[in-house]
């Protein structure tokens, strides 16, 4: 009986930290959608699909779900250069899109959990701050 | 009732007829080219624009704000470039000598500003000289408003008529509801001013409570290709559409050219913006794409140096990474080529000087067709 209030105050506990940054990482990604359809949609498509041998796609993209820091760094700071997803070779380069940090970690969060994609942890506004050019 | 029976399938047939516009034609891959792609200029990120001066050597803006002096082989930066408001499709865009530059100097530009109280930025046009390697007597000519930190649509083709008018365009900066049919708000027009940015008294609505006086045209999405038709002297210029929906328009004094109201595409989602494809008192284009190729750059040759080239429309792909031939009889498109398949995203494409085409392509540089015959 003893163990059982303390038992009940860790699984509040558990239960809020999980609610918390589950509506934490909603958010997010609802801010993110609205980023993906000024920035991205157009290259990458409504459902992340992208154009096979021109814009790489989102959705179920090995590349985006294996290079977290990679990925962050190509949305905060753009990319040029060879890059091969799901065994297609991309060479068409992609602008900074001049985000803050803040609007990387929101559409990083979109895509990362979208379309069948899922990350296991949120990516934070310190997270993108501390990605740097190299 | 056969009679009636025919007559239906007759219906049927013509409407089906009058229904195929000449998009649907397919865009044929030649199976001979009257040209050989030489890179002229190498080691561009993002060519926006680009113009020859007297001298052949050729101005070029890179997109993340660099000018870029070609000359005799090399390249050298301008310096004292206005700093520009990075942020999605924003950046120093286009670049156009004036027609007597050789007498007075001033090259125009393009690019996203982030002058004005609000936070963002958007379209503004300025023109300046160039001395010892830098941007001297730098005039801003327009400022669109309100800044907005949307990403896109900034349009910014500048072209000059045979009256000495400067045309330039400004997209919907993401405002779809908001700007393009409203003439009291920038943004989804094409603007003209006089050379020194005054405002000319016959525009179209300068007479008008709170007009934005320096429109000429109305209701466009993100026009990217805007030139003189060099028979006609007419204006003409093509823009992004949604998804579908592509344009090329002759661009008339006052018309409206239907966005968001009329257009041949849809929502990126897939969802429709609205079933209608025309409507009384707006412009049709001349032409439309369906799929988008995302038009960017515009050229329309004059030289007898491509076999049959000569009146044909030139518009770079983005989307389809080719340069697009139309061949055209007046208005009317008669067949499409794709030519330069598969090198780059086409950034912007000019008739030189020298007669020859030089197509901007992203990640490489300027090409030059070289003619094989």
């Amino acid at each position: 009986m003893k163990l059982l209030i303390p038992l009940y105050g860790c699984i509040v506990i558990i239960l809020g930290m999980f609610l918390f940054q589950y509506s934490e990482l909603t958010e997010s990604m609802e801010r993110g959608n609205e980023i993906y359809s000024d920035f991205c949609i157009t290259c990458h498509l409504s459902k992340g699909e992208g154009v096979p041998y021109t814009f790489p796609p989102l959705a179920k993209s090995d590349y985006l779900m294996n290079n977290r820091e990679q990925s962050i760094k190509t949305v905060k700071y753009g990319l040029q250069g060879e890059i091969t997803v799901n065994e297609i070779v991309y060479n068409s380069g992609m602008a900074a899109m001049g985000l803050e940090d803040e609007e990387v970690a929101d559409v990083m969060n979109y895509i990362a959990n979208s379309w069948g994609n899922t990350y296991d942890s949120i990516v934070t506004e310190d997270e993108v701050s501390k990605v740097q050019k190299e | 009732m056969k009679k009636s029976a025919l007559s239906f399938y007759i219906f049927v047939v013509m409407l089906n007829l009058s229904c195929a516009q000449e998009t649907e034609n397919k865009v044929i891959t030649p199976e001979k080219v009257p040209f050989i792609a030489e890179l002229f200029v190498d080691d561009l990120l993002i060519p926006w624009g680009f113009t020859f001066l007297p001298d052949s050597s050729i101005l070029i803006t890179e997109k993340s704000g660099e000018l870029i002096h070609f000359k005799d082989g090399k390249k050298s930066i301008i310096g004292n470039v206005p700093e520009v408001y990075q942020r999605g499709q924003g950046g120093l865009l286009d670049v156009v000598a004036h027609p007597n530059y050789a007498d007075n100097g001033w090259v125009y530009f393009s690019f996203s500003s982030a002058e004005g109280i609000e936070k963002g930025g958007n379209t503004s046009i300025f023109r300046a000289k160039i001395t010892a390697k830098a941007l001297t007597e730098i005039q801003v000519l327009y400022k669109a408003g309100p800044n907005t930190t949307k990403g896109q649509h900034f349009g910014s083709r500048i072209a000059f008529d045979n009256d000495g008018y400067l045309y330039f365009s400004v997209g919907d900066r993401g405002a779809r509801d908001d700007n393009p049919q409203d003439i009291t708000r920038d943004g989804g027009k094409i603007y003209r001013l006089m050379d020194d940015g005054s405002i000319p008294k016959d525009n179209p609505f300068v007479d008008q409570d709170n007009a934005k006086a320096a429109i000429y045209s109305y209701g466009h999405r993100n026009p990217q290709g805007l030139i003189k038709h060099p028979e006609t002297g007419e204006i003409w210029n093509h823009e992004h559409g949604p998804r579908g929906g592509d344009e090329i328009n002759v661009v008339k004094k006052a018309a409206n050219y239907g966005w968001p109201l009329v257009t041949f595409g849809i929502n990126y989602s897939g969802t429709p913006i609205t079933d209608e494809t025309s409507m009384e008192g707006m412009e049709t284009p001349i032409h439309y794409w369906v799929p988008s190729i995302a038009p960017s750059g515009m050229a329309y040759v004059t030289s007898d140096k491509y076999d049959n080239w000569k009146g044909s429309l030139l518009v770079g792909s983005l989307a389809f990474q080719y340069l697009e031939r139309l061949e055209m009889d007046g208005k009317k498109v008669i067949s499409r080529e794709k030519l330069l398949d598969g090198k780059g995203r086409v950034r912007d494409v000019r008739e030189g000087p020298d007669g020859l085409i030089y197509v901007a392509i992203e990640g490489k540089g300027i090409y030059k067709l070289v003619p094989t015959k």
